[in-house]
């Protein structure tokens, strides 16, 4: 094992010489302050549990409705998809698309590809396909999933229609509540320097 | 931590944009482009055209920014009366029914935010072009800040979404979706797009420069 590695602030391009850092460290750039590495406690293993519970989590929260409007004896239930379809049907299919792939397409490749890289990489083994390739895409995706973000909009939402009708709160509005602190807990526990260094090893 | 003293431009190496790793750039691709031997994107020393790719992402979001401000975002249809509401409508309406904490929301993430973020976006833009030595460790972490609040935005496109679906098979009164929205949806992913390429390593450059 290398004992110091040369890394350079991805900021503000300053070089160091970095040894390992001991757990639950972290280094930050001297001069601009940007965070250089973090090692995180058992980041395998958390990250790999929060992608499975979020796994989970995600198809209850697109198979079940997330909210239902009742007014005059009516009872209407709405999933995920059913708002998607309804604003591409008005024309406004550029709007339809971009929520489609921020709240649908991109968490879950995100998840599925996470799932994907750290699984074999528990039991030490190297993804078949282009590891190094899935992991950089994944990582491109990062801002562009907003589940975190439609949860506001969700609320928001419920706060607008109040006035109109009764809001029940169905169950996929539940699993989308504990699906965004799954998503924001396997952010945090993942180190990817620690990924790209087990993906690169195993070369 | 052993400090360094020179960045990795004055010792000619690479830091991968991906994956961070420092690369003197060996592998040398088609078009002469190097390849990072880890993670196999194309290794830059600073992103491509950095400032004019920002630069045309920034304006083309403040021309977006007067439509999707100007423009309804929706229309409410009920019982034969419709109304179009923009965002700063939808502000206002909240406020006047008293429910002020979703009127800061929805006034933060849809009006003032894709506004600082563009202010931000061209000042640090001028800084650079102008070489200013003003206090870089502040202007990076603007920047820092410009590239963590801008999803954020997307929220008053989520509300459309949901209300569009709801009302609509609730059958007393239907929301439509209007043009405001496209023009919304293109400042947010324009200013997103404008952070990603904007690099915090020209603020640091000109430093170095003007200290020699």
């Amino acid at each position: 094992m290398k004992t110091t590695e040369t890394i350079a602030c991805h900021e503000c391009d300053l070089l160091y010489e970095l040894p390992a850092l001991p757990e639950g460290s972290v280094a930050r750039c001297s001069r601009c302050g940007a965070v250089l590495q973090r090692h995180k406690r058992d980041s395998l293993d958390r990250t790999l549990a929060w992608t499975i519970a979020g796994l989970i989590l995600f198809v209850v929260a697109n198979a079940f409705p997330f909210l239902a409007l009742k007014s005059g004896g009516l009872v209407r239930e709405t999933t995920l998809i059913t708002g998607i379809l309804e604003l591409y049907q008005q024309d406004m299919r550029s709007v339809a698309v971009l929520v489609f792939l921020t709240v649908i397409l991109f968490p879950v490749v995100q998840l599925a590809g996470m799932l994907y890289l750290l699984l074999p990489l528990k039991v030490n083994r190297l993804p078949w396909w282009k590891p190094a390739y899935v992991f950089r895409f994944i990582r491109t995706l990062q801002p562009w999933a907003m589940m975190e973000v439609f949860m506001i909009g969700i609320l928001v939402s419920m706060v607008k229609l109040a006035k109109m009708a009764k809001v029940i709160p169905g169950i996929a509005i539940y699993s989308f509540a504990v699906l965004i602190i799954a998503l924001a807990a396997a952010a945090a526990s993942l180190d990817p320097h620690l990924v790209w260094d087990r993906l690169e090893l195993d070369k | 931590m052993k400090e360094g003293f020179a960045t990795a431009l004055e010792k000619s190496l690479v830091s991968c944009h991906s994956c961070h790793l420092v690369c003197q750039g060996i592998a040398v691709h088609g078009k002469g482009e190097m390849i990072c031997p880890r993670c196999g994107s194309v290794l830059h020393q600073r992103k491509p055209r950095s400032l004019s790719r920002t630069w045309a992402l920034v304006i083309a979001a403040f021309i977006f920014y007067i439509p999707a401000n100007v423009l309804p975002i929706t229309t409410v249809i009920s019982l034969g009366h419709a109304q179009s509401d923009t965002i700063m409508s939808g502000v206002i309406y909240f406020i006047l029914t008293g429910m002020w904490p979703i009127a800061l929301v929805i006034f933060i993430a849809s009006i003032f935010v894709p506004l600082v973020k563009l202010l931000i976006l061209t000042f640090l833009l001028v800084s650079v072009q102008r070489k200013w030595q003003w206090r870089p460790k502040d202007r990076t972490r603007l920047y820092r800040i410009t590239e963590a609040i801008g999803r954020w935005s997307m929220t008053d496109i989520y509300v459309v979404t949901i209300l569009v679906a709801l009302v609509k098979l609730g059958g007393l009164a239907t929301i439509e979706a209007e043009p405001g929205a496209i023009f919304f949806a293109a400042v947010v992913v324009s200013t997103m797009f404008a952070a990603m390429s904007f690099d915090p390593r020209l603020i640091w450059d000109s430093m170095e420069t003007n200290h020699e």
